[in-house]
């Protein structure tokens, strides 16, 4: 017992350098899928069939199929695409070989499809004598959207979008598998090459606990901050 | 005297059935004028077919002289020629709502400054100084900083009232005002009411309230299965009902 | 043999074809899932207990089971308990005998095991809630004729239960279905994703065969989404 405690205490520097890119990971495709989530709940809603069809069928494969599956798909799929084509000769060429890029890309597509619905969701919720009150007094509907739909969508769906992002956190330990070196990568290349099985993975574990409860804590205050109309009222 | 607002035979049906049946009327300047009738009478989609919030299967609504444009279709419905004028227009003809329908996400002075700075275009300090001043008038200036659900029924109706006098109105319209709140709470905005009525606002109020309508009103106008069945003085009218239902009316809400 | 095959062949269910093991590879992931899914109604059932219980001992246990569950990756937990599930295993047998030393754990059971254990945790979520929208009334009544605990477990709760658990049932079948997924990692499994893993390593079809897989789980989707709403809908006609 006392050993396997000196053992991850000689581990964790080495765990800990990797936290950065655990954040970073779902830091980007939180935010990269955040924002192509709005166009696809727009494009979900919109009368017209070409653009609300592709839209729906977009949400329907990112929820409908394992994330695992969609990150190799697009790891190796793209990677069996790209190395012929022009993108090889391009400056960008060494970064894109990264299985970094192709994991910050397949979380992003799948946060935007989850996130897409959910945003979809809240924007149907908006109570509709708000979004009267203001076609009554003049307002177009792109002001409708921007003013009142998409502000009052985003207060009712923030919760939920709180819990998908902690989900993300988890999910960005899929990237191990694409030859990422985060917190889960690491852990595993440790139990490789010490042939140690358990103390990794706990020490690992402990970490996620850790970066779980601290993200829980912050997104609750940003929340917080947001929602303030739901709590104590503000003295004047 | 100037006509302020004019409706001429408004027709709106929903599938099969026929709501308004050829509605025409007119508020001149100051008019207060009250309408009455039970409910499926028609009362609140006249209303609502005004500012077009309904679209009417037919019918002419002018504003300050300002007809607006519809075109029909085919298939018996209409719809507007022009969005931007119906717009335009909206923003002379402010609603004051049965249940508030105030912006949840935004607090009270901004839910007033609102319409104003973005569809209006008045800068944002002048709309304020005149949102504070019309909260003051309503009583509540204090709540400027709270949400609306932090505030009682009556406050977020009188809320709704300076919303809606921020937008310089040339028609009130009062869809069933009192209806959502509890009796304790009617009073307070009937009060503000009477005030905005004696200061010569035209307006255009779907009641309940008989006391209101009689006391307050220029003119009454009973609606029953979608045509004005009689209208007139508000004394005369309620004093001496000529036709057999609205004295049916008046002896069911009586009290 | 053609040297370069087309696709259509490779999808073939000939012998030179992967038709026919992805076929097997569906049923795989189909009997994972399904096996994994019913550890979890068990989980659940034993950790929504648990947290409705008045010993405070259970409902500790029990929310430090769901708190875990739901901070640590799926992945870690799986590779977690897998591992030691099979020491756990080993350790048990070699009380038995010496000769124990060296079996080996199948690896479909501890990857069951380990799914169901992770799936039970949000299952418990969704039954706890479920009970709770009982309403008190009923448990009372039944309490008031008599009814043992378990009896009223039995005859009341579980029956009613099922309509309001439904919703979050299907949603975790779903979860089920795409979490099996993960297995593939072990490198044990002949499941889907391994298959299409298999596949293109072998024919250098990256782009075809994860595709075809991610096809397959979309399937399983879409017929799992029309099995639900038909569950949903019998269910719920009593009370419509």
């Amino acid at each position: 017992m006392n050993e396997s405690f000196t053992f991850i205490a000689s581990i964790a520097p080495t765990l800990l350098a990797a936290v950065p890119m655990t954040l970073v990971l779902t830091f980007l495709s939180a935010v990269i899928g955040n924002s192509l989530a709005l166009p696809i709940a727009v494009a979900r809603l919109s009368g017209n069939v070409f653009v609300r069809y592709p839209s729906a069928f977009f949400i329907f494969v990112m929820r409908g199929t394992p994330l695992l599956a969609q990150t190799y798909l697009i790891y190796y799929g793209l990677g069996e695409l790209l190395p012929g084509s022009w993108v090889q000769q391009s400056f960008l060429w060494p970064y894109l070989r990264e299985g970094f890029w192709y994991a910050v890309f397949a979380f992003s597509l799948n946060t935007a499809g989850y996130t897409g619905e959910i945003l979809r969701g809240a924007i149907e919720a908006v109570p509709r004598g708000e979004i009267e009150a203001a076609k009554a007094y003049g307002m177009s509907s792109r002001m409708i959207f921007w003013r009142i739909k998409l502000p009052r969508a985003v207060q009712i769906c923030l919760p939920t979008m709180t819990g998908e992002t902690i989900l993300l956190l988890k999910a960005t330990s899929l990237a191990s598998l694409i030859t990422v070196w985060e917190v889960m990568g690491t852990a595993r290349q440790i139990q490789k090459v010490t042939f140690r099985v358990y103390e990794p993975l706990l020490a690992a574990g402990f970490i996620y606990i850790v970066l779980v409860f601290i993200l829980t804590r912050v997104l609750m205050i940003v929340e917080r901050r947001i929602n303030r109309h739901r709590l104590d009222p503000v003295a004047a | 005297m100037d006509t302020t607002l004019k409706v001429e035979d408004l027709h709106k049906r929903f599938g099969e059935v026929e709501v308004l049946k050829g509605v025409s009327l007119a508020a001149k300047t100051g008019d207060v004028i009250a309408m009455i009738g039970s409910s499926g009478s028609g009362k609140s989609t006249l209303l609502r077919c005004i500012n077009l919030l309904e679209m009417p299967n037919s019918g002419r609504v002018a504003v300050n002289g300002e007809l607006i444009r519809m075109k029909s279709l085919p298939d018996g419905t209409a719809l507007p020629e022009d969005q931007k004028q119906v717009e335009r227009i909206r923003s002379k003809l402010a609603m004051v709502f049965q249940s508030f329908n105030l912006w949840s996400h935004r607090t009270i002075l901004e839910n007033v400054i609102e319409a104003p700075v973005h569809v209006l275009k008045v800068p944002r300090k002048e709309a304020i100084e005149r949102a504070e001043a019309l909260l003051a008038k309503v009583g509540i200036a204090e709540k400027r900083n709270f949400y609306p659900n932090h505030l009682s029924g009556g406050q977020q109706q009188r809320a709704a009232i300076a919303r809606a006098l921020a937008m310089e109105p040339s028609v009130l319209l009062f869809d069933e005002p009192t209806s959502a709140l509890d009796p304790e709470l009617v009073g307070e905005v009937l009060q503000v009411m009477r005030k905005l009525a004696e200061e010569g606002r035209t307006m255009l109020v779907v009641t309940h309230e008989m006391g209101f309508a009689r006391d307050v009103a220029s003119q009454i106008v009973f609606l029953h299965k979608g045509q004005i069945e009689e209208q007139g003085d508000p004394r005369e009218l309620l004093a001496n009902p000529k036709s057999e239902r609205l004295k049916q009316f008046l002896s069911s809400t009586r009290h | 043999m053609d040297p370069t095959p087309s696709l259509f062949a490779l999808m073939s269910f000939g012998p030179d074809g992967w038709g026919m093991r992805f076929v097997e590879g569906l049923v795989v992931t189909l009997e994972v899932s399904a096996a994994s899914y019913f550890l979890s109604l068990i989980f659940g059932l034993l950790g929504a207990s648990a947290k409705l219980s008045t010993s405070p001992t259970l409902r500790r246990i029990a929310d430090l089971y769901t708190t875990l569950v739901r901070a640590l990756p799926e992945l870690l937990l799986l590779l977690l308990i897998y591992f030691s599930g099979a020491d756990a295993i080993k350790f048990v047998l070699s009380f038995i005998s010496a000769d124990f030393e060296d079996v080996e754990i199948d690896p479909f059971i501890a990857a069951v095991a380990a799914l169901g254990f992770i799936g039970g945790a949000y299952m418990t979520e969704v039954m706890r809630g479920a009970i709770l929208s009982i309403p008190t009334g009923q448990i009372e009544a039944a309490k008031a004729s008599g009814m043992s605990k378990l009896l009223t477990l039995r005859r009341v709760i579980v029956p009613q239960m099922l309509r309001y658990a439904l919703p979050g049932m299907g949603n975790l079948w779903l979860s089920a279905t795409k979490d099996s997924s993960l297995i593939s990692v072990l490198g044990q499994t002949q499941d889907l994703l391994f298959m299409g893993y298999r596949a293109s390593a072998v024919t250098k079809h990256y782009g075809f065969f994860y595709s075809v897989a991610a096809i397959m789980f979309l399937g399983i989707t879409i017929v799992s989404v029309i099995a639900i709403r038909i569950i949903e809908a019998r269910v719920n006609r009593g009370y419509r």
